[in-house]
């Protein structure tokens, strides 16, 4: 029953995978843009929330929404200040400039706030445990993953159902299109960083809920391994991210299960370069043949 | 006339720096430079070495790979067996290094070359991911408590290697296999229709670049007593990739100013590590901001004193970046 147990476990941190990986798909399908600065979003939305439970004493589902607003405030302000001037530059300029922003923000924390840890208070939320098939199942896990589907299912009412929805399905479409049928190209990727941002902050206050611990760094590799869920499932894609989060959450439980926790880390980047070799526009893409 | 010029610029730039070289070797015997000196001369020849190598697959090639320090950590721990385990001499420690470096670019370059820009650099960023946590937990190299490693980098060995791999690049670039790689970073899919073989040419660059971080990842090890795998995480793939960068895509000696620049103040901002990654992202963003093509472009910097020549590239040359 251990596999059952791990599973959950696998879902769960999947479950923390797919909503930031829905911030990278979001932002590459419609800036083509590696958003490196993205896994630090996540990092300042779990600090936030983190301060208004223990120094406001904000209930939980209040925190999760400051965090999600000062995550959106925060990706639009990185988006204006560092990417928008470089729309029309070369990949790798954009690409350096993500890398460089990242640094910033990580280093910057830093500087103001020292590079010690936190730890979430561990009554945020009511702990029970449910016994399924003879794994202990935790109820925070469950309210977890009730709250990533909830903003999932939000997310695809946005996206589908909304005018900013259809702008944003526009835009990455054909930007330049987009623009001549009087579509604003700027307000629509605005817009898009401020979801995708928010997805992150409310990831990083589950994060803090359910591993309890915090710092200034951890953004780094579940920012990368968010990225590689998203290429998993086929960036750009929105369902993809989802499963391409909890099929990495997953395989890393997995991983563990079978006694390798040493090399749960470098599993996710096998599974990147797998699926970069054997299948590169990812599980849900359609392979695009380059134009001349 | 152009290959007596040629020849001429080569042995002028060659008793240039073996002068270079004289002077400060003379400076150490003498003991005028203190340990700290010696050491960030030290520092600054490896870095130059990384750079110049990464430059050949970024700048040259225009392949975005952002995982060289899986390179250097390759080469580091491989020259470190061979004189720890083995009790070879250092300068096999050294060749086996890049070597075993190579392979390993070999082996990341051939199944890569099938993904373009962002996808190839979040590929090696992968494999560099890799190959740190291989060395994290492979316990013959001490696992995640590092391995001991013989303090033997000396300034003429790091001078030697830096100038072979200078040199070797160089000429390199100016033959008719970096001219190749030119067109490959100028326009892929133009290079392959003109019956270019792209792939040949991606991995050349590839293994010679992965060849020299290795030797360079020789050095590296052997100037430190111990070496780690959190010595070569990805911040510091970063740290290459800024040299080439901020020194202008495409500009070997750009890479090369970039790398003593950094490296000088690094080393001073050595005390303060939060400081030194601030100003280091906050240069890096501006100079994207403000110079996306960095501090060179792709001018060397020898054609600033053949001014008003026209450069042999095309249109594009010198004005407009093309890489990625």
């Amino acid at each position: 029953m251990e596999l059952i147990q791990q599973l959950v476990n696998g879902i769960s941190l999947g479950s923390i995978y797919a909503l930031i990986a829905l911030g990278y798909t979001m932002v590459y399908g419609i800036v083509k843009l590696i958003n490196f600065a993205h896994g630090d979003v996540f990092m300042v939305g779990a600090f936030v929330g983190f301060y208004s439970i223990t120094v406001l004493h904000i209930p939980f589902v209040l925190s999760l929404i400051l965090a999600m607003a000062v995550c959106a405030i925060f990706g639009v302000l990185i988006e204006r200040i560092a990417y928008k001037p470089l729309r029309n530059a070369t990949r790798i300029a954009a690409l350096i400039t993500a890398i460089g922003v990242s640094l910033l923000i990580e280093y910057g924390f830093i500087y103001v706030r020292g590079a010690q840890p936190e730890a979430y208070p561990g009554d945020v939320l009511p702990e029970h445990a449910i016994h399924i098939f003879g794994a202990k199942i935790n109820s925070q896990s469950l309210l977890i993953l009730g709250v990533s589907v909830a903003l999932m299912i939000i997310l695809q009412f946005i996206v589908h159902k909304t005018k900013i929805g259809k702008a944003m399905r526009a835009v990455s479409f054909d930007a330049e299109a987009a623009q001549l049928m009087g579509i604003n190209v700027d307000r629509t990727i605005s817009a898009t960083f401020a979801i995708g941002s928010a997805l992150a902050g409310a990831a990083g206050v589950i994060f803090g809920v359910y591993y309890i611990k915090i710092e200034p760094l951890m953004g780094v590799i579940p920012g990368l391994k968010a990225f590689v869920a998203a290429v998993l499932g086929g960036i750009g894609i929105l369902p993809g991210a989802m499963v391409g989060g909890l099929l990495l959450g997953v395989i890393e439980s997995l991983v563990s299960a079978f006694g390798y926790s040493l090399w749960r880390d470098g599993a996710a980047f096998v599974v990147l370069i797998l699926i970069l070799i054997f299948l590169p526009s990812g599980l849900f893409g359609k392979y695009k043949r380059e134009k001349v | 006339m152009a290959i007596f010029k040629q020849a001429k610029l080569f042995w002028t730039s060659i008793v240039l720096s073996l002068v270079i070289f004289g002077v400060i070797q003379f400076m150490i015997t003498g003991q005028m430079l203190n340990l700290f000196y010696v050491n960030t001369l030290i520092f600054i020849a490896i870095n130059i070495i990384l750079a110049v190598s990464l430059h050949l697959i970024i700048g040259i090639t225009g392949q975005f790979s952002i995982g060289h320090a899986g390179f250097l950590a390759v080469g580091a721990y491989a020259s470190g067996i061979i004189t720890m385990k083995l009790e070879l001499p250092f300068a096999a420690a050294l060749l086996v290094g890049g070597l075993v470096a190579a392979l390993a670019g070999f082996i990341i370059g051939f199944p890569s070359l099938r993904l373009k820009g962002d996808y190839l650099a979040i590929a090696t960023l992968g494999f560099g991911e890799i190959v740190r946590i291989v060395f994290l937990n492979l316990d013959y190299v001490g696992g995640a408590s590092g391995m001991q490693v013989n303090h033997l980098t000396t300034w003429p060995w790091v001078f030697g290697c830096m100038l072979i791999a200078i040199l070797v690049i160089v000429n390199f670039t100016n033959s008719t296999h970096g001219r190749a790689c030119i067109s490959i970073r100028e326009d892929e899919t133009a290079a392959d229709a003109m019956g270019i073989n792209t792939t040949y040419y991606k991995v050349t660059a590839f293994v010679i670049g992965a060849f020299f971080a290795g030797i360079a990842g020789g050095l590296y090890a052997h100037n430190f007593y111990i070496i780690q795998p959190s010595n070569f995480g990805f911040l510091k793939s970063f740290d290459i990739l800024i040299f080439v960068v901020l020194g202008g895509l495409g500009s070997l000696s750009g890479s090369v100013i970039a790398a003593i620049l950094l490296t000088v103040v690094s080393t001073f901002l050595q005390d303060y590590p939060e400081t030194r990654m601030i100003i280091y992202s906050i240069v890096l963003i501006v100079v994207m901001l403000y110079r996306p093509q960095g501090l060179m472009g792709t001018k060397e910097i020898t054609s600033i004193f053949s001014k008003g020549k026209k450069t042999k590239g095309g249109a594009k040359d010198g004005n407009k970046q093309t890489v990625a």
